[in-house]
Protein backbone atom coordinates (compact mmCIF):
# COMPACT_ATOMS: atom_id res chain seq x y z
CA UNK A 1 0.00 0.00 0.00
CA UNK A 2 2.70 2.52 1.09
CA UNK A 3 0.28 5.12 2.32
CA UNK A 4 0.86 7.86 4.85
CA UNK A 5 -2.04 8.65 7.12
CA UNK A 6 -2.19 11.78 9.21
CA UNK A 7 -4.78 11.79 11.99
CA UNK A 8 -5.94 15.02 13.62
CA UNK A 9 -2.55 16.71 14.04
CA UNK A 10 -2.42 19.88 16.07
CA UNK A 11 0.77 21.74 16.79
CA UNK A 12 1.65 25.02 18.39
CA UNK A 13 4.84 26.82 19.35
CA UNK A 14 4.07 28.10 22.81
CA UNK A 15 0.79 29.90 22.45
CA UNK A 16 1.18 30.40 18.71
CA UNK A 17 -0.77 27.77 16.77
CA UNK A 18 1.00 26.34 13.71
CA UNK A 19 -1.25 23.48 12.61
CA UNK A 20 -4.91 22.85 13.33
CA UNK A 21 -6.78 19.56 12.92
CA UNK A 22 -4.67 18.29 10.03
CA UNK A 23 -6.10 15.07 8.62
CA UNK A 24 -5.30 13.38 5.30
CA UNK A 25 -4.15 10.19 3.61
CA UNK A 26 -1.41 10.13 0.99
CA UNK A 27 -1.38 7.27 -1.49
CA UNK A 28 1.46 6.16 -3.82
CA UNK A 29 2.15 8.76 -6.50
CA UNK A 30 3.18 12.40 -6.67
CA UNK A 31 1.49 14.33 -3.87
CA UNK A 32 1.90 18.07 -3.49
CA UNK A 33 1.26 20.20 -0.42
CA UNK A 34 0.92 23.75 -1.63
CA UNK A 35 1.01 26.68 0.73
CA UNK A 36 2.52 30.13 1.10
CA UNK A 37 5.44 30.81 3.43
CA UNK A 38 4.30 30.44 7.02
CA UNK A 39 1.41 28.14 6.13
CA UNK A 40 2.78 25.38 8.37
CA UNK A 41 4.39 23.20 5.68
CA UNK A 42 7.73 22.81 7.43
CA UNK A 43 6.06 22.09 10.78
CA UNK A 44 3.93 19.44 9.11
CA UNK A 45 7.07 18.06 7.47
CA UNK A 46 8.88 17.88 10.80
CA UNK A 47 5.95 15.99 12.29
CA UNK A 48 5.86 13.58 9.34
CA UNK A 49 9.56 12.79 9.74
CA UNK A 50 9.36 12.49 13.52
CA UNK A 51 11.80 15.39 13.96
CA UNK A 52 9.03 17.02 15.99
CA UNK A 53 6.89 14.86 18.28
CA UNK A 54 3.17 15.10 17.64
CA UNK A 55 1.44 17.11 20.38
CA UNK A 56 -1.89 15.57 19.43
CA UNK A 57 -2.87 13.15 16.69
CA UNK A 58 -0.88 10.51 14.84
CA UNK A 59 1.30 9.99 11.80
CA UNK A 60 0.95 6.46 10.43
CA UNK A 61 3.01 4.81 7.70
CA UNK A 62 1.07 1.78 6.47
CA UNK A 63 -0.93 1.90 9.71
CA UNK A 64 2.29 1.93 11.76
CA UNK A 65 2.72 4.86 14.15
CA UNK A 66 6.01 6.74 13.68
CA UNK A 67 6.07 7.49 17.40
CA UNK A 68 6.43 3.85 18.40
CA UNK A 69 8.13 2.40 15.29
CA UNK A 70 10.41 5.22 14.17
CA UNK A 71 13.42 2.97 13.48
CA UNK A 72 11.50 0.61 11.20
CA UNK A 73 9.96 3.54 9.33
CA UNK A 74 13.31 5.31 8.88
CA UNK A 75 14.51 2.31 6.87
CA UNK A 76 11.77 3.05 4.33
CA UNK A 77 11.76 6.84 4.43
CA UNK A 78 13.81 9.18 2.25
CA UNK A 79 13.88 12.86 3.19
CA UNK A 80 15.13 16.09 1.65
CA UNK A 81 14.87 18.94 4.12
CA UNK A 82 14.39 22.56 3.14
CA UNK A 83 17.56 23.42 5.07
CA UNK A 84 20.72 22.01 3.43
CA UNK A 85 22.03 18.98 5.33
CA UNK A 86 25.17 18.02 3.39
CA UNK A 87 28.48 17.86 5.21
CA UNK A 88 30.56 20.44 3.38
CA UNK A 89 33.79 18.97 4.78
CA UNK A 90 33.20 15.71 2.91
CA UNK A 91 33.45 14.96 -0.79
CA UNK A 92 30.42 14.14 -2.93
CA UNK A 93 31.15 10.43 -2.66
CA UNK A 94 31.81 10.62 1.07
CA UNK A 95 28.45 12.34 1.63
CA UNK A 96 26.71 9.54 -0.24
CA UNK A 97 28.58 6.67 1.41
CA UNK A 98 28.24 8.25 4.88
CA UNK A 99 24.47 8.42 4.48
CA UNK A 100 24.39 4.88 3.07
CA UNK A 101 26.45 3.60 6.00
CA UNK A 102 24.05 5.25 8.46
CA UNK A 103 21.43 2.97 6.88
CA UNK A 104 23.76 -0.04 7.00
CA UNK A 105 24.52 -0.02 3.25
CA UNK A 106 28.05 -0.75 2.00
CA UNK A 107 30.05 1.71 -0.10
CA UNK A 108 29.91 -0.56 -3.20
CA UNK A 109 26.12 -0.85 -3.00
CA UNK A 110 25.75 2.89 -2.54
CA UNK A 111 27.82 3.70 -5.61
CA UNK A 112 26.03 1.09 -7.68
CA UNK A 113 22.64 2.36 -6.58
CA UNK A 114 23.55 6.01 -7.23
CA UNK A 115 25.18 5.56 -10.64
CA UNK A 116 22.10 6.20 -12.85
CA UNK A 117 20.99 9.20 -10.79
CA UNK A 118 24.51 10.66 -10.74
CA UNK A 119 24.46 10.43 -14.52
CA UNK A 120 21.00 11.96 -14.77
CA UNK A 121 21.95 14.82 -12.48
CA UNK A 122 25.37 15.43 -14.13
CA UNK A 123 27.29 14.59 -10.99
CA UNK A 124 28.98 11.36 -12.09
CA UNK A 125 32.31 13.06 -12.75
CA UNK A 126 32.28 15.07 -9.53
CA UNK A 127 32.38 12.23 -7.02
CA UNK A 128 35.77 13.19 -5.65
CA UNK A 129 35.03 16.93 -5.53
CA UNK A 130 34.58 18.60 -2.19
CA UNK A 131 30.91 19.30 -1.57
CA UNK A 132 31.81 22.87 -0.67
CA UNK A 133 32.87 23.41 -4.30
CA UNK A 134 29.40 22.51 -5.67
CA UNK A 135 26.94 25.24 -6.53
CA UNK A 136 23.54 25.33 -4.85
CA UNK A 137 21.82 23.48 -7.69
CA UNK A 138 24.32 20.61 -7.62
CA UNK A 139 24.13 20.41 -3.83
CA UNK A 140 20.35 20.05 -4.06
CA UNK A 141 20.68 17.33 -6.69
CA UNK A 142 23.14 15.52 -4.44
CA UNK A 143 20.71 15.67 -1.52
CA UNK A 144 17.98 14.16 -3.68
CA UNK A 145 20.25 11.34 -4.88
CA UNK A 146 21.24 10.73 -1.28
CA UNK A 147 17.61 10.44 -0.19
CA UNK A 148 17.12 7.62 -2.70
CA UNK A 149 20.14 5.50 -1.70
CA UNK A 150 18.20 3.09 0.50
CA UNK A 151 15.39 2.77 -2.06
CA UNK A 152 12.71 4.25 0.21
CA UNK A 153 9.02 3.51 -0.21
CA UNK A 154 8.19 6.99 1.03
CA UNK A 155 9.87 10.18 -0.14
CA UNK A 156 9.35 13.49 1.60
CA UNK A 157 10.78 16.65 0.03
CA UNK A 158 10.38 20.03 1.67
CA UNK A 159 10.70 22.98 -0.74
CA UNK A 160 13.43 21.02 -2.52
CA UNK A 161 13.66 23.38 -5.49
CA UNK A 162 13.95 26.66 -3.61
CA UNK A 163 16.78 28.75 -5.01
CA UNK A 164 17.27 26.61 -8.12
CA UNK A 165 17.19 27.95 -11.66
CA UNK A 166 14.30 27.01 -13.95
CA UNK A 167 16.22 24.29 -15.84
CA UNK A 168 17.42 22.58 -12.68
CA UNK A 169 13.94 22.74 -11.15
CA UNK A 170 12.49 21.09 -14.22
CA UNK A 171 15.21 18.44 -14.26
CA UNK A 172 14.65 17.61 -10.59
CA UNK A 173 10.88 17.45 -10.97
CA UNK A 174 10.96 15.35 -14.13
CA UNK A 175 13.47 12.91 -12.66
CA UNK A 176 11.43 12.48 -9.50
CA UNK A 177 8.15 12.08 -11.38
CA UNK A 178 9.75 9.34 -13.49
CA UNK A 179 11.17 7.72 -10.37
CA UNK A 180 7.79 7.71 -8.63
CA UNK A 181 6.12 6.14 -11.63
CA UNK A 182 8.80 3.51 -12.13
CA UNK A 183 9.05 2.49 -8.48
CA UNK A 184 5.50 3.06 -7.23
CA UNK A 185 6.66 5.10 -4.26
CA UNK A 186 4.68 7.59 -2.21
CA UNK A 187 6.17 11.04 -2.69
CA UNK A 188 5.17 14.12 -0.77
CA UNK A 189 6.36 17.41 -2.24
CA UNK A 190 5.81 20.61 -0.27
CA UNK A 191 6.12 23.84 -2.19
CA UNK A 192 4.89 27.38 -2.49
CA UNK A 193 5.58 27.43 -6.24
CA UNK A 194 2.34 26.89 -8.14
CA UNK A 195 3.96 26.12 -11.47
CA UNK A 196 5.31 22.89 -9.94
CA UNK A 197 1.81 21.44 -9.67
CA UNK A 198 0.53 19.23 -12.52
CA UNK A 199 -3.09 18.42 -13.28
CA UNK A 200 -2.45 14.76 -12.50
CA UNK A 201 -0.94 15.42 -9.04
CA UNK A 202 -2.75 14.87 -5.77
CA UNK A 203 -2.91 18.36 -4.34
CA UNK A 204 -3.43 19.59 -0.79
CA UNK A 205 -3.74 23.28 -0.01
CA UNK A 206 -2.38 24.25 3.38
CA UNK A 207 -3.18 27.77 4.49
CA UNK A 208 -2.67 29.32 7.93
CA UNK A 209 -2.17 25.92 9.51
CA UNK A 210 -5.32 24.28 8.17
CA UNK A 211 -6.12 22.21 5.10
CA UNK A 212 -8.38 24.14 2.76
CA UNK A 213 -8.73 21.63 -0.06
CA UNK A 214 -7.51 18.23 -1.10
CA UNK A 215 -7.91 16.10 -4.21
CA UNK A 216 -6.75 15.58 -7.77
CA UNK A 217 -5.63 18.93 -9.17
CA UNK A 218 -7.81 18.73 -12.27
CA UNK A 219 -10.89 17.86 -10.20
CA UNK A 220 -10.23 20.65 -7.69
CA UNK A 221 -9.85 23.19 -10.50
CA UNK A 222 -12.95 21.96 -12.30
CA UNK A 223 -15.03 22.12 -9.12
CA UNK A 224 -13.88 25.67 -8.46
CA UNK A 225 -14.29 26.59 -12.13
CA UNK A 226 -10.72 27.84 -12.33
CA UNK A 227 -8.36 27.50 -15.27
CA UNK A 228 -5.06 27.63 -13.43
CA UNK A 229 -3.70 26.60 -10.05
CA UNK A 230 -2.93 30.27 -9.40
CA UNK A 231 -6.58 31.31 -9.98
CA UNK A 232 -7.77 28.44 -7.82
CA UNK A 233 -5.32 29.29 -5.06
CA UNK A 234 -6.26 32.99 -5.09
CA UNK A 235 -9.97 32.31 -5.07
CA UNK A 236 -9.67 29.87 -2.20
CA UNK A 237 -7.32 31.85 0.01
CA UNK A 238 -9.22 35.10 -0.56
CA UNK A 239 -12.43 33.32 0.39
CA UNK A 240 -10.73 32.02 3.49
CA UNK A 241 -9.39 35.44 4.43
CA UNK A 242 -12.82 37.00 3.93
CA UNK A 243 -14.14 34.49 6.43
CA UNK B 1 25.46 -7.05 12.35
CA UNK B 2 27.31 -5.91 9.20
CA UNK B 3 25.06 -2.88 8.91
CA UNK B 4 25.79 -1.81 12.47
CA UNK B 5 29.52 -2.13 11.88
CA UNK B 6 29.25 -0.19 8.60
CA UNK B 7 27.44 2.64 10.42
CA UNK B 8 29.90 2.58 13.33
CA UNK B 9 32.92 2.77 11.01
CA UNK B 10 31.30 5.54 8.93
CA UNK B 11 30.67 7.76 11.97
CA UNK B 12 34.28 7.29 13.09
CA UNK B 13 35.63 7.81 9.59
CA UNK B 14 33.66 11.05 9.22
CA UNK B 15 35.13 12.48 12.41
CA UNK B 16 38.65 11.51 11.30
CA UNK B 17 38.15 13.06 7.86
CA UNK B 18 36.84 16.27 9.40
CA UNK B 19 39.78 16.33 11.78
CA UNK B 20 42.21 15.74 8.93
CA UNK B 21 40.63 18.54 6.88
CA UNK B 22 41.07 20.84 9.85
CA UNK B 23 44.75 20.20 10.57
CA UNK B 24 45.16 23.53 12.33
CA UNK B 25 43.04 21.96 15.07
CA UNK B 26 45.76 19.34 15.60
CA UNK B 27 48.40 22.03 15.65
CA UNK B 28 46.59 24.10 18.26
CA UNK B 29 45.81 20.97 20.26
CA UNK B 30 49.57 20.32 20.49
CA UNK B 31 50.84 23.87 20.82
CA UNK B 32 48.71 24.50 23.92
CA UNK B 33 50.18 21.71 26.12
CA UNK B 34 53.65 22.19 24.64
CA UNK B 35 53.61 25.82 25.74
CA UNK B 36 52.73 24.69 29.24
CA UNK B 37 55.46 22.07 29.16
CA UNK B 38 58.22 24.12 27.55
CA UNK B 39 57.53 27.55 28.98
CA UNK B 40 55.38 27.35 32.10
CA UNK B 41 56.91 24.17 33.53
CA UNK B 42 60.48 25.25 32.82
CA UNK B 43 59.89 28.65 34.39
CA UNK B 44 58.28 27.22 37.49
CA UNK B 45 60.28 24.09 38.08
CA UNK B 46 62.56 25.70 40.62
CA UNK B 47 59.66 27.49 42.31
CA UNK B 48 57.30 24.57 42.66
CA UNK B 49 58.94 21.58 44.35
CA UNK B 50 57.16 18.26 44.17
CA UNK B 51 57.71 15.79 46.99
CA UNK B 52 57.90 12.04 46.57
CA UNK B 53 54.32 10.87 46.28
CA UNK B 54 52.61 8.01 44.51
CA UNK B 55 52.97 6.99 41.73
CA UNK B 56 56.48 8.57 41.75
CA UNK B 57 59.27 6.70 43.50
CA UNK B 58 61.76 9.53 43.55
CA UNK B 59 61.90 13.30 43.28
CA UNK B 60 60.81 14.42 39.86
CA UNK B 61 61.06 17.60 37.85
CA UNK B 62 57.94 19.73 37.57
CA UNK B 63 57.92 19.04 33.80
CA UNK B 64 57.42 15.38 34.51
CA UNK B 65 54.69 16.11 37.02
CA UNK B 66 52.50 18.09 34.66
CA UNK B 67 52.68 15.72 31.66
CA UNK B 68 49.67 13.58 32.77
CA UNK B 69 47.70 16.77 33.46
CA UNK B 70 48.56 18.07 30.01
CA UNK B 71 47.46 14.74 28.47
CA UNK B 72 44.13 15.19 30.25
CA UNK B 73 44.05 18.79 29.07
CA UNK B 74 44.30 17.62 25.45
CA UNK B 75 41.40 15.24 26.06
CA UNK B 76 39.38 18.03 27.71
CA UNK B 77 39.91 20.49 24.86
CA UNK B 78 39.22 17.86 22.20
CA UNK B 79 35.99 16.84 23.90
CA UNK B 80 34.83 20.44 24.08
CA UNK B 81 35.87 20.92 20.45
CA UNK B 82 33.61 17.99 19.60
CA UNK B 83 30.77 19.60 21.46
CA UNK B 84 31.38 22.69 19.33
CA UNK B 85 31.29 20.61 16.14
CA UNK B 86 27.96 19.14 17.28
CA UNK B 87 26.58 22.66 17.59
CA UNK B 88 27.99 23.38 14.12
CA UNK B 89 26.34 20.21 12.74
CA UNK B 90 23.05 21.28 14.28
CA UNK B 91 23.31 24.79 12.82
CA UNK B 92 24.40 23.53 9.38
CA UNK B 93 21.69 20.86 9.28
CA UNK B 94 23.96 17.82 8.95
CA UNK B 95 22.87 16.62 12.40
CA UNK B 96 19.52 15.73 10.81
CA UNK B 97 21.25 13.14 8.61
CA UNK B 98 22.47 11.35 11.72
CA UNK B 99 19.12 11.62 13.44
CA UNK B 100 17.29 10.17 10.43
CA UNK B 101 19.36 6.99 10.71
CA UNK B 102 17.31 3.93 11.63
CA UNK B 103 19.86 2.93 14.27
CA UNK B 104 19.09 3.69 17.92
CA UNK B 105 20.24 6.97 19.46
CA UNK B 106 22.28 5.07 22.08
CA UNK B 107 24.29 3.36 19.33
CA UNK B 108 24.83 6.60 17.38
CA UNK B 109 25.92 8.38 20.54
CA UNK B 110 28.32 5.57 21.46
CA UNK B 111 29.85 5.74 17.97
CA UNK B 112 30.29 9.52 18.26
CA UNK B 113 31.86 9.24 21.72
CA UNK B 114 34.14 6.47 20.50
CA UNK B 115 35.27 8.62 17.56
CA UNK B 116 35.95 11.54 19.89
CA UNK B 117 37.96 9.26 22.21
CA UNK B 118 40.02 7.95 19.28
CA UNK B 119 40.85 11.53 18.24
CA UNK B 120 41.81 12.42 21.81
CA UNK B 121 44.02 9.36 22.07
CA UNK B 122 45.79 10.14 18.79
CA UNK B 123 46.56 13.68 19.94
CA UNK B 124 47.78 12.51 23.35
CA UNK B 125 50.08 9.93 21.74
CA UNK B 126 51.61 12.59 19.48
CA UNK B 127 52.09 14.83 22.52
CA UNK B 128 53.75 12.04 24.51
CA UNK B 129 56.08 11.39 21.57
CA UNK B 130 57.05 15.09 21.64
CA UNK B 131 57.67 14.86 25.40
CA UNK B 132 60.65 12.60 24.69
CA UNK B 133 62.31 15.59 23.03
CA UNK B 134 62.35 17.45 26.35
CA UNK B 135 63.64 14.47 28.33
CA UNK B 136 60.35 13.47 29.89
CA UNK B 137 60.62 9.74 29.51
CA UNK B 138 57.54 7.59 29.68
CA UNK B 139 57.92 3.86 29.09
CA UNK B 140 56.13 2.12 26.27
CA UNK B 141 54.44 -0.11 28.84
CA UNK B 142 53.27 3.04 30.61
CA UNK B 143 51.76 4.33 27.38
CA UNK B 144 49.99 1.00 26.82
CA UNK B 145 48.72 1.12 30.40
CA UNK B 146 47.54 4.70 29.97
CA UNK B 147 45.63 4.03 26.71
CA UNK B 148 42.46 2.67 28.39
CA UNK B 149 42.71 5.39 31.07
CA UNK B 150 42.85 8.11 28.39
CA UNK B 151 40.02 6.41 26.51
CA UNK B 152 37.80 6.25 29.58
CA UNK B 153 38.53 9.87 30.50
CA UNK B 154 37.77 10.85 26.90
CA UNK B 155 34.41 9.05 27.13
CA UNK B 156 33.51 10.91 30.32
CA UNK B 157 34.55 14.29 28.92
CA UNK B 158 32.97 13.54 25.52
CA UNK B 159 29.66 12.80 27.23
CA UNK B 160 29.98 16.07 29.15
CA UNK B 161 30.62 17.85 25.85
CA UNK B 162 27.42 16.42 24.36
CA UNK B 163 25.42 17.56 27.38
CA UNK B 164 26.91 21.04 27.03
CA UNK B 165 26.22 21.10 23.27
CA UNK B 166 22.54 20.92 24.10
CA UNK B 167 22.81 24.16 26.06
CA UNK B 168 24.86 26.02 23.45
CA UNK B 169 22.28 27.44 21.11
CA UNK B 170 24.76 29.24 18.86
CA UNK B 171 28.42 28.82 17.99
CA UNK B 172 29.08 32.27 19.41
CA UNK B 173 28.21 31.02 22.90
CA UNK B 174 31.22 28.71 22.97
CA UNK B 175 33.34 31.33 24.75
CA UNK B 176 31.10 30.76 27.77
CA UNK B 177 32.10 27.10 27.80
CA UNK B 178 35.75 28.13 27.81
CA UNK B 179 35.27 30.44 30.79
CA UNK B 180 32.80 28.44 32.82
CA UNK B 181 33.73 24.83 32.08
CA UNK B 182 37.14 24.27 30.54
CA UNK B 183 39.25 26.71 32.57
CA UNK B 184 37.67 26.00 36.00
CA UNK B 185 37.82 22.26 35.36
CA UNK B 186 41.48 22.40 34.37
CA UNK B 187 42.78 24.88 36.94
CA UNK B 188 40.78 23.43 39.83
CA UNK B 189 42.34 20.01 39.47
CA UNK B 190 45.60 18.22 40.14
CA UNK B 191 46.75 18.82 36.55
CA UNK B 192 49.21 21.61 37.41
CA UNK B 193 49.86 21.18 41.12
CA UNK B 194 49.43 18.29 43.56
CA UNK B 195 46.36 18.43 45.79
CA UNK B 196 48.43 18.57 48.98
CA UNK B 197 50.07 21.76 47.70
CA UNK B 198 46.67 23.30 47.12
CA UNK B 199 45.55 22.23 50.60
CA UNK B 200 48.52 24.04 52.13
CA UNK B 201 47.19 27.28 50.69
CA UNK B 202 43.43 26.84 50.75
CA UNK B 203 41.31 24.14 52.36
CA UNK B 204 38.12 25.02 50.44
CA UNK B 205 39.93 25.09 47.13
CA UNK B 206 41.39 21.69 47.94
CA UNK B 207 37.90 20.23 48.40
CA UNK B 208 36.68 21.78 45.17
CA UNK B 209 39.66 20.26 43.36
CA UNK B 210 39.10 16.94 45.12
CA UNK B 211 35.47 16.72 44.02
CA UNK B 212 36.26 17.84 40.48
CA UNK B 213 35.95 14.64 38.40
CA UNK B 214 38.63 15.95 36.05
CA UNK B 215 41.13 15.58 38.93
CA UNK B 216 40.34 11.88 39.00
CA UNK B 217 40.80 11.66 35.24
CA UNK B 218 44.24 13.28 35.63
CA UNK B 219 45.19 10.92 38.46
CA UNK B 220 43.93 7.88 36.55
CA UNK B 221 46.17 8.83 33.62
CA UNK B 222 49.09 9.76 35.91
CA UNK B 223 49.10 6.41 37.72
CA UNK B 224 48.55 4.49 34.48
CA UNK B 225 51.55 6.18 32.83
CA UNK B 226 53.66 4.67 35.64
CA UNK B 227 51.93 1.31 35.34
CA UNK B 228 49.77 1.65 38.44
CA UNK B 229 46.04 1.60 38.83
CA UNK B 230 44.52 4.32 40.96
CA UNK B 231 41.42 2.37 42.06
CA UNK B 232 39.53 5.28 43.60
CA UNK B 233 40.11 7.45 40.49
CA UNK B 234 39.04 4.54 38.28
CA UNK B 235 35.80 4.08 40.24
CA UNK B 236 35.03 7.80 40.15
CA UNK B 237 35.65 8.02 36.40
CA UNK B 238 33.59 4.88 35.73
CA UNK B 239 30.78 6.35 37.81
CA UNK B 240 30.76 9.79 36.17
CA UNK B 241 31.09 8.18 32.73
CA UNK B 242 27.92 6.17 33.34
CA UNK B 243 26.04 9.18 34.75
CA UNK B 244 27.21 11.63 32.06
CA UNK B 245 26.64 9.11 29.23
CA UNK B 246 23.06 8.59 30.43
CA UNK B 247 22.47 12.34 30.58
CA UNK B 248 24.18 12.75 27.20
CA UNK B 249 21.83 10.14 25.71
CA UNK B 250 18.81 12.02 27.01
CA UNK B 251 20.06 15.33 25.60
CA UNK B 252 21.11 13.65 22.33
CA UNK B 253 17.59 12.29 21.89
CA UNK B 254 16.39 15.81 22.62
CA UNK B 255 18.52 17.11 19.70
CA UNK B 256 16.00 15.46 17.41
CA UNK B 257 13.43 17.94 18.57
CA UNK B 258 15.77 20.94 18.78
Amino acid sequence: MSNIQVETLNHSYGTKPALHEIKFVIEPGFNVILGPNGAGKSTLFSLLTGILPAQTGKVLYDQVDIKSHRRAIMHRLGVVFQQPTLDLNLSVQQNLTYFGALHGISKASVLQQCEPLLQAFSLADRLSDNTRSLNQGHRRRLEIIRALIHQPQYLLLDEATVGLDADTRQLVLNTLRDYVQANNVTLLWTTHLMDEVLMTDNLTLLHKGTIKAQGKTEVLLADAQCRTVFDWYCSLTQTVEAM
Amino acid sequence: MGGWLTAFIAINQRELIRFWHNRSRLLSALVRPLLWLLVFAVGFRSVLGVSIMPPYETYILYQEYIVPGLCAMIVLFNSMQNSLSMVYDREMGSMKVLLMSPYPSSFLLFAKLFASAVLSLLQVLIFIALCFLVDVDISLTGILFATPAIFLTAFFLGALGIILANFIKQLENFAGIMNFVIFPMFFMSSALYPLWKIRESSEWLYWICYYNPFTHGVELIRFALYQHINTSALLVILGVTIVFSTLALLTFRGQKHA
